[in-house]
C-alpha cells in the first residue's frame, strides 16, 4: 500500500493506489481532536481559576484576566464544536457550551431563585456556557469599571456564585468529554467501515452538519435574518455582549473547518490524510476537493471584509452578511451532494434498505 | 394461431411449484414485516414524520397514526395465512391490499422490490397457489394434482420481466463505459475482509461487475427457462444475490429473488421440497397423514375465465409500463420521469441539496425554510433529488405558511444535484414559483437540463 505524503496544502498531490480510512481517523483523532482538547481543556481550567481568583479579589486586572481567558477559550472552542460524537453527544456538550443567544431572563431567574440545574435541564442550555459568561462578563454594565463595581457590591454575590457555577459546569463536562476521547481513541480509529455508525461516517456527517448549522446558519444566517423574513436579529450574533469578537470567532471556526477538511494538524503546519485526500482518491483527481477548498477561501475573503462587530455589520450593511451566508451555502451544496456522492457516505443515521 | 393459443391455455402442469412458491413467499413476507418492525422503521418512517410524500392520484393514502401498527399486524397475519394456504384467496387479497397501502403511504420509501411484492401478490390473486399442500386443500379434502400451465408461467414471466428490464436498463454509457455508479460503491467497500483493499479497488473489477451484472440480468430468465442450463443458472442466481447482499444494503430482496426463481424448476424438485417440509412438520410432532393423503389425490384445477383475461391484460401492462420513460424528453436519470416501476435498480448515485425560499411576492421579503422542521433526514435525502417530491414539498410549505398568515406566498427552491460522480449543477429552475406549478404526467419543464448526455436506455 502506498500513501501520499501530502505536506503541502495545494495541488500536485499524487493520486494514490489504495486508501485506508483508518489513516484518516488516526490523523483526525491524533492530530486534530486530541490536540485541540489538550489546548482547550487547560484553558477552561485556567478560566475557572481566574474566576475563582476574581471572586476572592474582584479587581480590574482580575476581571480583565477572566475576560481574556474567556476569549482565548472561546476561540479554542471553535475547533471542537463540530465533533458532536460519543460523550459529547451524550452530554449535550456543544449545546451546553455554546447555545446562543444567551437567555437573559433565564440567567437572571436562575440567579434570583438560586435554584437551577445546569446539568440535565435542557431549558438551561441558553443560560450557561460561553454565551452566559459573555453576558455575565460584558453584559451587566457598559464598561469594565462598572462591571467591577457591580460585582464588588455584596448584594450581587449571587451573580458571582452563578459565574462560578457556570464555569465549573463547563470545566466538568470538558474534562469528561476530553477523558472519554482519550479512552475511546483506539476503538474510534479502528471503526473504519462504511456504515451509519462507523467513525468516519459520523465525523463526516457531523462536519457537514456543523458547516451548515453551526457556521452558516447560527453565525450568519439567523443574525442576518434569512430565516425570519428579512427581520435581522443583531442580538443573535455569537458573543453579542462583546460582539467585537464575533468576526474573529467565525474566522476561527472557518479555519477549523478548512483544517479538518484538509487534514491539517492543530496548531502545526503538517497535514495528513483527510476527507480531501479521500475525495482525491475516489475521483482520481483534485477537481472536487479544490473546488470545495475554493469555497472555503472565498467565504474567508468575504468574512474578512466584514466589520469586526457583526451586530454593527448587520445594522449598517446586512447584504454583506447575506453574501457570506450564500457563499457558505455553495459550500454546503458541494459537501452534501458532490462529496457525499463520491465518498458513498450515507447522510443519515438510519440504515434504511435500498435496491 | 387461435387454436394454438387455446391449446396453450388448456395445458395443465403440476400444482407443486405454486404450492412451494406460496409457502416461500408467505414466510418471507412474514419475516420481512417482523424485520421492518423490529428495526423501528414503522415509527421512524410512518409515525414520526409530520409530512408524507404521496403518489400522484393516491394523495388520500396516508399513515394511520398508531393504527399503522394494526395495518402491519394485518399484513403479517395475512402473509402467514398465505404461507399455509388458509382461506388463500381472501388472505392474499388482504395481503395485497394492506401491503400496497403501506407502500402508498409515503413515496420516500419507494423500492423496486416492494413494488415487486405488490405486483406478485396481485398476480397470486388469480393463480391457484392453494391447489395443493395448503390448509384449504387438506381441510376440504380436495387437493389438486395439476393446475393450468399458464398460471405457473405467469409467475415465471413476471420474474423474467424483472430481470430482463433490470438488465436492459443497465445498457447505458454511465454503467458500461464509466462503471458508474458501481465504481464509487465498490471502492467504498474498503473494509471488507480480504477483498476490500484488493479486488474492490481494482478498476477492471468495477467494469467486470458492471458488464457482468448487465449480462446476468438479461440472460438469467432464458438460462432458467431451459432445462440444460437451469441448474447452472440457479447457482448464478444464488451467487449473484449473495454478492449483492454482502455489498449493498438491500434487505430481504436477495432472498425473495433466490427463493422465487425456484419456480423455474420442474415438479420433481418441488415435490422434494414438499416432502422435506412434511419431515419438518413431523419433527415438530405434527400429524401429517392428511397432508400425505392429499398429495396422492388427482384432481385437475379449473380456473375462472375472467382470471385469465385479467392476467393477460395485467402482464401486457407489465411489459409496457417500464417503457413509458421513452415518451419523455430529456435525461431520464436526471428528470426521473418514468423512472419508478421500471426495474431500474442500482443505476444511480444521486445526491441533492434543496433549500426552499418563501417569498412575499408583493413586499420583496423572503426567508429560508429549515427542512429539519418538516422532514426527517431520510425524507430530506430522498426529496432533495426527485423533482416530484421537491414540488410536492414546496407546495406543502407554501400552504403551510399561508395558513400561518403569510401573504402573497411564492415558493422557490435552490436545488443542486450530483449524478453518478458528476459535479453538482442546479436542478430546478430557481425562478419557478412552485405554487404556480401542477404535478402531472406531463414533462416537467421546470427541471433544468443535465449538462451532459447519458447514452442508452
Amino acid at each position: 500500500m502506498a500513501f501520499s505524503c501530502s505536506d503541502s496544502t495545494d495541488s500536485n498531490e499524487n493520486v494514490i493506489d489504495n486508501f485506508d480510512r483508518k489513516i484518516i481517523l488516526e490523523n483526525v483523532t491524533d492530530n486534530i481532536i486530541l490536540p485541540a482538547f489538550n489546548d482547550f481543556n487547560p484553558r477552561v481550567a485556567q478560566l475557572k481559576e481566574s474566576i475563582d481568583q476574581f471572586s476572592i479579589s474582584p479587581t480590574l486586572p482580575n476581571l480583565e484576566t477572566v475576560q481574556e481567558l474567556w476569549f482565548e477559550s472561546y476561540k479554542s472552542w471553535q475547533h471542537l464544536e463540530m465533533f458532536n460524537i460519543a460523550k459529547a453527544e451524550e452530554l449535550y456538550f456543544l449545546q451546553k457550551m455554546n447555545t446562543y443567544p444567551a437567555s437573559v431572563s433565564r440567567i437572571e431567574n436562575n440567579i434570583n431563585t438560586n435554584i437551577y440545574d445546569l446539568e440535565s435541564n435542557n431549558n438551561n442550555w441558553s443560560a450557561q456556557g460561553f454565551p452566559a459568561l459573555d453576558y455575565l462578563l460584558f453584559g451587566l454594565a457598559d464598561t469594565n469599571f462598572d462591571t467591577l463595581i457591580f460585582y464588588q457590591n455584596n448584594e450581587n454575590l449571587a451573580y458571582l456564585n452563578y459565574l462560578k457555577a457556570v464555569v465549573s459546569q463547563m470545566l466538568q463536562i470538558t474534562n469528561m468529554v476530553h477523558q472519554d476521547w482519550i479512552l475511546i481513541r483506539d476503538i474510534f480509529v479502528s471503526s473504519s467501515e462504511n456504515s451509519a455508525t462507523s467513525s468516519l461516517n459520523m465525523l463526516t456527517n457531523d462536519f457537514i452538519y456543523y458547516f451548515e448549522k453551526g457556521l452558516r446558519t447560527n453565525k450568519f444566517g439567523i443574525p442576518a435574518g434569512v430565516f425570519s423574513g428579512n427581520n435581522t436579529r443583531p442580538a443573535n450574533v455569537e458573543a453579542y455582549y462583546n460582539s467585537t469578537i464575533s468576526k474573529i470567532l467565525s474566522l476561527e471556526a472557518l479555519g477549523a473547518v478548512e483544517d479538518f477538511f484538509s487534514g491539517k494538524s492543530y496548531n502545526t503546519a503538517s497535514t495528513g490524510e483527510s476527507l480531501k485526500s479521500y475525495i482525491n482518491y475516489m475521483t482520481d483527481n483534485t477537481t472536487l476537493s479544490s473546488t470545495i477548498q475554493m469555497k472555503f477561501s472565498d467565504s474567508k475573503q468575504l468574512i474578512n471584509s466584514l466589520d469586526d462587530n457583526f451586530s454593527n455589520q448587520i445594522a449598517t450593511d446586512n447584504d454583506s452578511m447575506i453574501d457570506v451566508f450564500n457563499k457558505l451555502q455553495e459550500g454546503v451544496v458541494l459537501l452534501k451532494t458532490d462529496m457525499l456522492s463520491v465518498l458513498s457516505i450515507s447522510v443519515d443515521y438510519i440504515d434504511a434498505d435500498g435496491d | 394461431m387461435k387454436d394454438s393459443t387455446a391449446n396453450y391455455f388448456n395445458k395443465h402442469t403440476s400444482a407443486a411449484p405454486l404450492a412451494v412458491f406460496r409457502m416461500f413467499f408467505g414466510f418471507l413476507m412474514l419475516i420481512s414485516i417482523i424485520r421492518f418492525w423490529s428495526k423501528g422503521w414503522i415509527h421512524s418512517l410512518y409515525i414520526e414524520p409530520i409530512f408524507h410524500f404521496s403518489y400522484y392520484g393516491f394523495e388520500s393514502v396516508k399513515p394511520l397514526g398508531l393504527y399503522t401498527y394494526a395495518l402491519f399486524i394485518i399484513c403479517a397475519i395475512s402473509s402467514f395465512f398465505v404461507a399455509i394456504g388458509y382461506k388463500y384467496r381472501l388472505s392474499v387479497l388482504i395481503f395485497f391490499l394492506s401491503f400496497t397501502y403501506i407502500e402508498l403511504m409515503d413515496k420516500t420509501t419507494y423500492l423496486n422490490h416492494y413494488y415487486f411484492v405488490s405486483v406478485v401478490s396481485f398476480i397470486m390473486l388469480f393463480v391457484p397457489c392453494n391447489a395443493m399442500f395448503s390448509y384449504d386443500a387438506i381441510s376440504a379434502q380436495k387437493s389438486y394434482k395439476t393446475v393450468p400451465k399458464w398460471t405457473v408461467d405467469t409467475l415465471k414471466l413476471m420474474l423474467g420481466i424483472v430481470y430482463f428490464y433490470a438488465g436492459v436498463t443497465k445498457i447505458n454509457s454511465d454503467w458500461l463505459l464509466n462503471a458508474m455508479p458501481l465504481k464509487l460503491w465498490l471502492k467504498s467497500k474498503y473494509d471488507l475482509p480480504f477483498i476490500g483493499q484488493t479486488l474492490m479497488q481494482q478498476e477492471w473489477f468495477h467494469f467486470f461487475m458492471s458488464w457482468g451484472g448487465m449480462f446476468y440480468d438479461i440472460s438469467i430468465p432464458f438460462l432458467l427457462l431451459f432445462r440444460k442450463t437451469r441448474s447452472f443458472a440457479f447457482v448464478l442466481v444464488v451467487a449473484f444475490h449473495i454478492t449483492t447482499r454482502i455489498l449493498f444494503p438491500i434487505g430481504m430482496f436477495p432472498y425473495i429473488m433466490i427463493l422465487s426463481t425456484i419456480i423455474f424448476f420442474d415438479a420433481k424438485v418441488h415435490h422434494k421440497i414438499l416432502h422435506f417440509t412434511i419431515k419438518i412438520l413431523e419433527f415438530f410432532k405434527m400429524k401429517t397423514n392428511n397432508v400425505k393423503l392429499s398429495l396422492s389425490q388427482v384432481n385437475h384445477y379449473k380456473v375462472w375465465g375472467t382470471s385469465r383475461l385479467i392476467i393477460v391484460v395485467f402482464m401486457t401492462l407489465q411489459i409496457i409500463i417500464p417503457l413509458r420513460s421513452l415518451l419523455y424528453p430529456g435525461e431520464l436519470f436526471w428528470n426521473e420521469q418514468g423512472y419508478r416501476f421500471s426495474w431500474r435498480v442500482m443505476l444511480m448515485e444521486k445526491k441533492g441539496s434543496s433549500i426552499f425560499k418563501i417569498v412575499n411576492s408583493e413586499a420583496d421579503s423572503f426567508f429560508y425554510v429549515n427542512n429539519d422542521d418538516f422532514l426527517t433526514p431520510v425524507q430530506q435525502k430522498q426529496m432533495s433529488f426527485q423533482p416530484d417530491m421537491i414540488l410536492e414539498y414546496g407546495q406543502y410549505l407554501g400552504d403551510y405558511f399561508k395558513s400561518q398568515g403569510h401573504e402573497n406566498v411564492a415558493v422557490f427552491v435552490e436545488s443542486y444535484v450530483s449524478l453518478n460522480g458528476r459535479l453538482s449543477q442546479q436542478f430546478i429552475d430557481p425562478s419557478a414559483n412552485l405554487m404556480e406549478l401542477k404535478d402531472s404526467f406531463k414533462h416537467k419543464f421546470w427541471i433544468k437540463p443535465l449538462n451532459d448526455e447519458i447514452k442508452g436506455f
